[in-house]
């Protein structure tokens, strides 16, 4: 159990345990019925009551959210107090936009690895629904001058300074899809990756008709159990399944979408890109003094984590600039993974991926290789659906495709997977884990 | 620096500006509270403090749990006339009145309890500060003991909030919280406990006018609009308690439109009434029941046991209520239920009622995130008390002790909330059936005070105290009762109960059995009663105590069962429920009702009491008592079934069942236990 790879975290071994998450759930317009730290309480409490250890021994919690909300400062203090862990365990809370998810898992696995902690419950949430809507700078402005204003008559000054465009109202959410420097929506990288290598609308299309017959039929055959337990709202209202899969869609209904981020002649819809979601998922990482002393069943073993950074405006390739240094690192070649996990931010994102890996000039030029790295058997590539069916609660997704790849290769008995998403602002991530062959 | 005084349970502490700080510590105590003894030291240290003419005076509780209690509640019953009472009472006013004619300004510094005399005693200072805390409570209950405040309170809490508020509070006898005893102002700050002393120090260094009422509340207490108010706070009381069983309320009402003009006059009336009040025989019943309860809580006072998780199994409407109070008293609570409807209106049921008991937003959360729905029972292996509350099936409880013991802590309490399969049978399953216990609780759990702690023949006595401890830490009143059909509550209930179906059947108007029944003093008539704990769960358990002990179910509860009123939840019962209130048709006004309805509702109830004391259910009458106005409901100022036979006398009490018995049949036949009994 102890062997350790070539490379990777220095220092001890790093396992998974176990992993929850909560149904994902579609935003509606309005509210969802959880605020972040009440989706990622409610995440976390079926995992620690079914741990043989009390909450407060676990060494420290680490959450990753993109944005809390103004009441949920550090989050992931919030998370641990409310779970139950006690006034003695540090929590803190790590953003890297679309990763934070995996950010969390991999500060949790260096701190096991060095030795500071035994015991860590990492993961991600994100709750979409209730990203804020803030007032402007004018407003903002005359709000202050409007409290500074003493008597009827200054009062009346003020009121009788307020315009129309006062009230106008900025969507947090459509600022935070936005890149701050190049300017372009998310959605708009992904048409630039379309255009660079030639993915048609329809090859989008399909990809996001089979995400929701892959989800749809994992629930339907139970391969999603143990993995997302259902949650409560303070109404009673149970939520047991991801909401957002559509059983009915085909491809004349997406065909029929009409572009979203470049109108009128963008390929990218809402149909083939991931949906605004709410989520929470959680990771039980422990050393092996813990999963010794606790008697802790093993998932599988975070091996190593890479980041990588390339041009915002094409920031949907970063899985190719993640990936591939952390196959190379292992002497891995793309067929060595069993199992692959890349977030499906967009439909066109992942198939540019796949479409960079086969092409040997932008291998070259790009990362450095001889030649192209290869084909990547869509068979193992998000086997249960993706983003495009499940939704990309940005804070949670990335603890998602960690914990469901360790489902997969336990399910199928499988060695080696891998966990991969873009990250707006440029950036890539790949995570790394095994299961011990059986 | 000046002389100190010190006594028994008082001292004093002089600081550099002059300041004297009162302390009471009552010797031998855990609480402070007003006896004649420290009352009287009182009345020795107020002259020796007068005399150093200080810059102010403080006076404040050393004990951890509270400011002071109130008056020294054994002590009441020991006044055998008027003139007595009246007389501890006027010494009790005169102190008050010095400490209120002190000529330097004075302060109570509270925190926790401030209830009754101890209120009155921070009324009697020119200032009051508060601890904001949720523990700090402060309040007037002396109407729940029947009599109402008489060392002056009645005078100056009007004078100090004005008459609506002052009024409320002693009628009700509800206490508040800091922040609220400043809102009505009856205290001048509520502060956090770390500005306490700045505030009292504040308050004698710099002091500011005396708080007074709005113009509006002063208004409302004018001679002019007095009676008006006055009749208005009759009629309030009247839709509550009778005059005929409670007189306190009614007579500090007329106290008050008598003479709110006159406060000297007042003070005296006061005097009067309150010494009238306090040999009534409701304030000596009720006293009883006060000491009832104090019983039942030390039963649960047992160290060394501190459970912090509790699982309870079964979701529906008892086990979801069960496990909502568990969190709602600050323990973490697992409810495994596998029927995800069921769990989630438990969290419903739950959120609505921490919305009403903490209504802060935060408080609301943190009871909820307490609240674990567990759809595979993970929870069990984590838990300190496990208890069973799915449905009564001895089957089915079985199965579920196999599963669930093995996973179970080794001394985690093993409990069961069935209502009528014997303990006995349910441990014969078990590896260890001195484990099992029953913790019965009734519905609904956040209002019902009892929790029956059932032990069967090999239960040990160290986990039936465990039990008891478990109840008493979740603010519920441990009473411990031997298993046998229907344990203590719903044995003695169910004549009563059948016996009022008899009735209806016979053609009895409901309306009237009903009312024979509230007046006599029960909180609601046992039609209605019926219809509300629902017909079915009436037929079972009558069918249970009928198999083992005899007797017969009316004909009429299978038919109404069997036609599918089951009561107030199909909203058909005995009576319809348009809008989940009962409405009852009303009787012909030609017909009257039977002459010996209330004794036919009321003597079988006695009568089985009697055969549970002969049994020994329970260890001894006043556990009878206790358990009856606790569960039930049971005329409080009866003080309980055994004491109202007390009243009523033994020999008068057979010969009127022996009346019923020739009328009506065999089941009235007095229970062989009365022999028993004292006279």
């Amino acid at each position: 159990m102890t062997q350790r790879e070539r490379e990777g975290y220095p220092g001890r071994a790093v396992y998974v345990v176990d992993g929850n998450r909560a149904p994902f759930l579609k935003v509606r317009n309005r509210p969802g019925p959880f605020a972040a730290a009440d989706l990622a309480v409610a995440a976390g409490r079926p995992l620690l009551a079914r741990q043989p250890f009390e909450p407060p021994e676990l060494d420290e919690v680490i959450l990753g959210c993109v944005m809390p909300s103004a009441d949920e400062a550090n989050i992931g203090r919030i998370a641990a107090l409310r779970l139950g862990c006690g006034l003695r365990v540090p929590g803190w809370t790590v953003q890297r936009n679309c990763a934070s998810g995996m950010q969390s898992l991999d500060c949790a696995a260096r701190g096991i690895a060095e030795g500071r902690s035994d015991l860590i419950l990492a993961g991600g949430v994100e709750v979409m629904s209730r990203a804020p809507v803030l007032l402007s700078d004018a407003m903002v402005a005359w709000l202050g001058a409007w409290r500074g204003a003493r008597g009827i008559g200054r009062r009346a000054q003020a009121l009788a300074r307020l315009r129309p465009r006062h009230f106008r109202v900025i969507i947090g959410l459509l600022r935070g899809l936005t890149d701050p420097v190049v300017g372009l929506s998310m959605g708009q990288t992904a048409e630039n990756l379309a255009y660079r290598f030639g993915i048609t609308r329809e090859a989008m299309d399909r990809f996001a008709l089979e995400s929701h017959r892959r989800l749809a039929e994992a629930r339907d055959t139970g391969r999603l159990a143990g993995e997302v337990e259902p949650i409560f709202d303070t109404r009673g209202r149970c939520y047991d399944a991801d909401d957002g899969v559509r059983r009915d869609t085909d491809l004349d209904k997406l065909a029929r979408l009409r572009p979203v981020f470049d109108r009128p002649f963008g390929n990218v819809t809402a149909g083939n890109s991931a949906q605004i979601t709410d989520g929470a998922t959680w990771l039980l990482l422990a050393s092996e003094d813990a999963v010794r002393r606790h008697r802790l069943p093993v998932l599988g073993r975070i091996v190593d984590c890479h980041w990588a950074a390339l041009d915002p405006a094409q920031m949907g390739l970063g899985p190719v600039h993640a990936g591939t240094p952390l196959l190379e690192r292992h002497g891995l070649a793309l067929q060595d993974i069993d199992y692959w996990e890349i977030n499906e931010a967009f439909a066109a994102q992942v198939l540019a991926c796949l479409a960079a890996w086969e092409d040997a000039d932008y291998c070259r030029t790009e990362l450095g290789l001889k030649d192209a790295l290869g084909p990547l058997d869509p068979a193992r590539i998000n086997v249960d659906g993706g983003a495009v069916a499940l939704g990309h609660p940005v804070g949670a997704t990335g603890a998602r495709l960690v914990l469901h790849v360790l489902r997969v290769l336990e399910r199928e008995g499988a060695r080696r997977g891998i966990a991969t998403l873009c990250i707006g602002g440029g950036q890539g991530g790949a995570m790394l884990v095994e299961r011990d062959a059986e | 620096m000046a002389e100190e005084s010190k006594g028994v349970h008082w001292y004093t502490e002089t600081d550099a500006d002059g300041i004297v700080w009162l302390h009471l510590d009552k010797a031998d105590s855990t609480t402070n509270v007003l006896s004649a003894e420290v009352l009287g030291e009182l009345r020795d240290l107020l002259g020796e403090i007068e005399s150093r003419t200080p810059r102010g005076l403080v006076i404040v509780s050393d004990k951890p749990n509270g400011f002071i209690a109130g008056a020294d509640i054994s002590e009441f019953t020991r006044f055998t006339d008027t003139g007595d009472a009246r007389r501890a009472i006027r010494a009790g006013q005169g102190i008050m009145d010095r400490i209120e004619s002190l000529p330097f300004p004075t302060v109570a510094m509270i925190h926790g309890f401030c209830l009754g005399g101890g209120l009155e005693l921070a009324l009697a200072c020119r200032y009051r500060v508060a601890e904001d805390e949720p523990g700090t409570r402060l309040g007037l209950p002396e109407v729940l003991l029947g009599i109402h405040p008489g060392f002056g309170g009645t005078v100056r809490t009007v004078r100090t909030v004005g008459a609506p508020a002052g009024m409320d509070l002693m009628l009700s006898g509800r206490t508040l919280s800091a922040r609220a005893a400043r809102r009505v102002g009856l205290i001048d700050h509520a502060a956090p406990r770390r500005h306490l002393r700045t505030a009292a120090r504040s308050l004698i260094l710099n002091p500011p006018a005396v708080q007074r009422p709005p113009w509006s509340a002063r208004a409302a207490g004018h001679a002019l609009l007095r009676p008006w108010l006055a009749r208005y706070l009759r009629r309030k009381v009247a839709a509550k308690v009778p005059k005929e069983h409670y007189p306190a309320p009614y007579a500090l009402i007329e106290l008050w439109e008598r003479h709110a003009g006159e406060p000297r006059r007042m003070i005296e009336a006061e005097a009067d009434s309150a010494a009238r009040l306090l040999l009534t025989r409701t304030a000596s019943n009720l006293v009883r029941v006060f000491f009832l309860r104090e019983r039942l809580k030390a039963a649960g006072r047992v160290d060394g046991h501190d459970p912090r998780h509790v699982h309870v199994v079964g979701g529906g409407i008892m086990g979801g209520d069960i496990a909502a109070w568990c969190a709602l008293q600050g323990l973490r609570v697992t409810v495994q239920e596998t029927d995800r409807d069921n769990l989630g209106r438990a969290v419903a049921r739950a959120h609505e009622l921490y919305r009403k008991r903490l209504k802060r937003r935060r408080l609301i959360q943190a009871a909820m995130d307490r609240l674990i729905p567990d759809l595979r029972g993970d929870g069990a292996a984590h838990a300190d008390v496990v208890i069973e509350a799915i449905f009564e099936d001895v089957e089915a409880k079985s199965a579920l002790f196999r599963d669930l013991v093995p996973r179970m802590k080794p001394d985690a309490l093993l409990a069961t909330n069935t209502s009528g399969i014997p303990l006995e049978t349910l441990a014969q399953t078990l590896e260890a059936p001195e484990r099992l216990v029953g913790l019965h609780f009734f519905n609904p759990v956040a209002k019902m005070l009892l929790v029956e702690v059932v032990s069967g023949p090999r239960t040990a006595p160290e986990v039936t105290a465990r039990a008891a401890a478990f109840a008493h830490r979740i603010d519920r009143l441990p009473l411990p009762v031997k298993s046998a059909p229907g344990f203590l509550i719903n044995r003695i209930l169910m004549p009563y109960l059948l016996e009022a179906v008899t009735l209806e059947s016979e053609g009895v108007p409901g309306a009237w059995i009903d009312r024979a029944a509230v007046r006599f003093g029960m909180p609601m008539g046992p039609i209605e009663l019926a219809d509300t704990v629902g017909l079915d769960v009436c037929l079972s358990v009558a069918g249970i105590l009928a198999e083992r002990l005899g007797g017969e179910v009316p004909e009429r509860l299978r038919e109404l069962v069997a036609a599918g009123r089951l009561g107030r939840k199909s909203g058909r019962g005995f009576y319809e429920y348009p809008k989940g209130k009962p409405v009852k048709p009303q009787p012909d006004k030609a017909r009257t009702p039977p002459g010996d309805l209330t004794d036919r509702l009321i003597l079988p109830m006695l009568d089985e009491a009697v055969a549970c004391l002969r049994e020994r259910i329970v260890e001894d009458p006043d556990l009878v008592d206790a358990g009856m106005v606790f569960a039930t409901g049971f005329a409080p100022f009866r003080g309980g079934p055994i004491e109202y036979i007390r009243e009523q006398g033994v020999d008068a009490l057979i010969r009127r069942l022996q009346r019923l018995e020739q009328t009506h049949g065999a089941r009235f036949a007095p229970d062989p236990g009365w022999s028993a009994l004292e006279p």
